[in-house]
């Protein structure tokens, strides 16, 4: 959708609602600012750093759930934090997507072996994107969000095509 | 403190001598009271896990009257992730890679704990280049974990503004690390008998002019936030720890020096090749949040000025002793502790005989520092107890393990 070609005098645009509230979320989508270990370190602090600066995609860090839509879920998720976690996700207003930073939050990574850790935060709440690496790096997780713009688009003209063949 | 109060006494409030509050113990700073008459309850809130100032996983029930924290009880285990455990079934020359995520963002003095114990068990001797490789990886990384507390630091008191300037900094300081280990983060490094790799070709270069930049840098940080008296404001006198609360509760490292105790292990147990670096130990007089400030920004220009001393005198040599493939310690017992950036990272090492550890304890300086806060926030604002957890630089992958 280049916008920049519409966007003169007298110009209209047709548009599914559908598409245009996809256009919103996809370049706003603002992530709670919720580090785990070792992954926020990368993926929220150097990510809203000057040298990657996801602000300027749109991807922004708030502090409270109720105003995110994206979750990066960035270490290790054990027992205990589990139930924060899941409480956390559905404080979230829908829309709303998960990213599994790092190996741990994927599967556990280095810490599987002991009992305490969850392996792999699919195991308490549903995950859009994953990324591996122990920790990844920031371009990583600017990837990752690429991706899952992507994701947020496709869901919609899914459901288009199947209207379309219904109709 | 005497503002705010003044103003109620405008207002009428206790223009008839209805009500005194009485003078607040000095240091202490009194959210405005005066309507006692009313009925009031103590409010317990919840703080954490997921918390902005509270630096990762920390949890924290706070009983709060009004704005002043009566009680304060830390919750720990969100990150409990059974390193100690771990290593039991890990090999010698592996434990590094679970010491890099204990202790998250300065993973190189971590490995070198380990890799000193291992050393002594094993008496191996680390050719000097190698030692002072570590030293100067060391003191690179501890500049690097200081400026992403500096920059916390900011946000905590509402500055954006310094957390971009440190990760700039800290960014060209990760390319050099990168450079020399492969890793922004993770380094594993640092192994039992030297190094995994020696330096590569002219990372002298890119050192020196890292380190040229950041000498004037780094005055530039400490007048961003130490010369703003709003922020001056907000810590002095804020979560005093004096020479000997800091002692009873083991604090070690700038939280320490920061109450004036000269204790630095690079200097009183010098490991590496710390006994050849001239370097000052920075020593604070009340040990308040703004003396650990000051003490950490001057441990910054100590670090650099380290590093300049190692690329000056890097020895020739090779970057590893002769060691076996698989580490295989005699049956004995060790402990090695290196000064980390928050202070003494210990590692006790029991071993049978076998090629992993029969068991490993980790002491982490943080722990001991989030204890004290229990103790410091009672009778400060609740604003002023996430100055507190700023100042004392806890990491929680260290404190829960």
């Amino acid at each position: 959708m280049a916008l920049d070609r519409l966007t003169g005098e007298n110009s209209l645009l047709f548009i599914r609602s559908e598409q245009l509230f996809d256009l919103a979320r996809t370049n706003s989508l603002w992530y709670i600012s919720f580090g785990i270990a070792c992954c926020a370190i990368e993926g929220l602090m150097s990510a809203s750093g000057p040298r990657f600066d996801f602000d300027r995609s749109g991807v922004f860090f708030r502090n409270s759930p109720r105003q995110a839509d994206v979750m990066i879920v960035a270490g290790t998720v054990n027992v205990k934090m589990a139930d924060t976690v899941r409480r956390l996700y559905e404080q979230m207003p829908e829309p709303r997507w998960v990213v599994a930073m790092g190996a741990c939050a994927s599967t556990g990574g280095p810490f599987r072996e002991y009992p305490n850790v969850v392996m792999g935060v699919d195991k308490v709440i549903p995950v859009d994107v994953y990324i591996p690496g122990c920790p990844p790096r920031p371009e990583s997780v600017q990837y990752a969000f690429i991706e899952l713009r992507k994701k947020i688009r496709a869901k919609t003209e899914e459901r288009l095509a199947a209207r379309r063949e219904r109709d | 403190m005497s503002d705010a109060r003044d103003d109620i006494v405008t207002v009428g409030l206790l223009a008839e001598g209805m009500h005194d509050p009485g003078v607040p113990p000095a240091g202490i700073r009194r959210a405005p009271t005066g309507v006692d008459d009313l009925a009031t309850e103590h409010l317990i809130v919840n703080m954490g896990p997921q918390h902005p100032s509270t630096h990762g996983v920390l949890r924290m029930l706070v009983e709060l009257d009004g704005e002043e924290v009566k009680n304060a009880e830390v919750t720990l285990g969100y990150l409990h992730r059974g390193i100690e455990k771990l290593a039991e079934h890990r090999r010698f020359d592996a434990l590094g890679t679970l010491m890099d995520r204990g202790d998250y963002v300065s993973g190189i003095m971590g490995e070198t704990a380990v890799a000193l114990a291992v050393e002594q068990l094993m008496e191996i001797e680390v050719p000097r280049r190698a030692r002072w490789i570590r030293v100067m990886m060391a003191e690179l990384n501890r500049i690097a974990t200081h400026l992403l507390w500096y920059g916390t630091m900011g946000l905590d008191t509402g500055a954006m503004g310094p957390f971009l300037y440190a990760m700039r900094d800290r960014e060209s300081l990760l390319d050099i690390l990168e450079a020399v280990s492969g890793a922004r983060m993770m380094f594993n490094y640092v192994r039992p008998g030297g190094v995994v790799a020696d330096l590569p070709v002219s990372i002298e270069a890119k050192i020196r002019e890292f380190c040229d930049a950041f000498d004037t840098y780094v005055d530039e940080h400490d007048a961003i936030l130490a010369g703003n008296e709003i922020f001056q404001a907000r810590l002095d006198g804020i979560g005093v720890i004096d020479a000997e609360m800091a002692l009873a509760f083991g604090l070690t490292g700038p939280n320490l020096r920061a109450s004036g105790v000269d204790f630095d292990l690079r200097k009183r147990r010098p490991y590496d090749a710390y006994d050849e670096m001239i370097f000052d130990v920075p020593l604070g007089v009340t040990g308040d949040a703004m003396d650990r400030f000051s003490v950490r920004m001057e441990e910054m220009r100590q670090s650099s000025r380290i590093i300049r001393q190692c690329i000056e005198g890097m020895p020739e040599g090779g970057y590893t002793a002769k060691v076996p493939k698989v580490l295989k310690p005699p049956a004995g017992e060790v402990y090695a502790s290196v000064e980390s950036a928050r202070g003494e990272v210990g590692i006790h090492l029991v071993t049978d005989g076998g090629t992993s550890p029969y068991r490993m304890h980790y002491h982490g300086p943080s722990l001991y520092a989030l204890q004290a806060l229990e103790d410091l926030m009672p009778g400060y604002l609740l604003a002023d107890g996430c100055i507190m957890i700023g100042s004392a630089d806890i990491m929680l992958g260290e404190v829960d393990r």
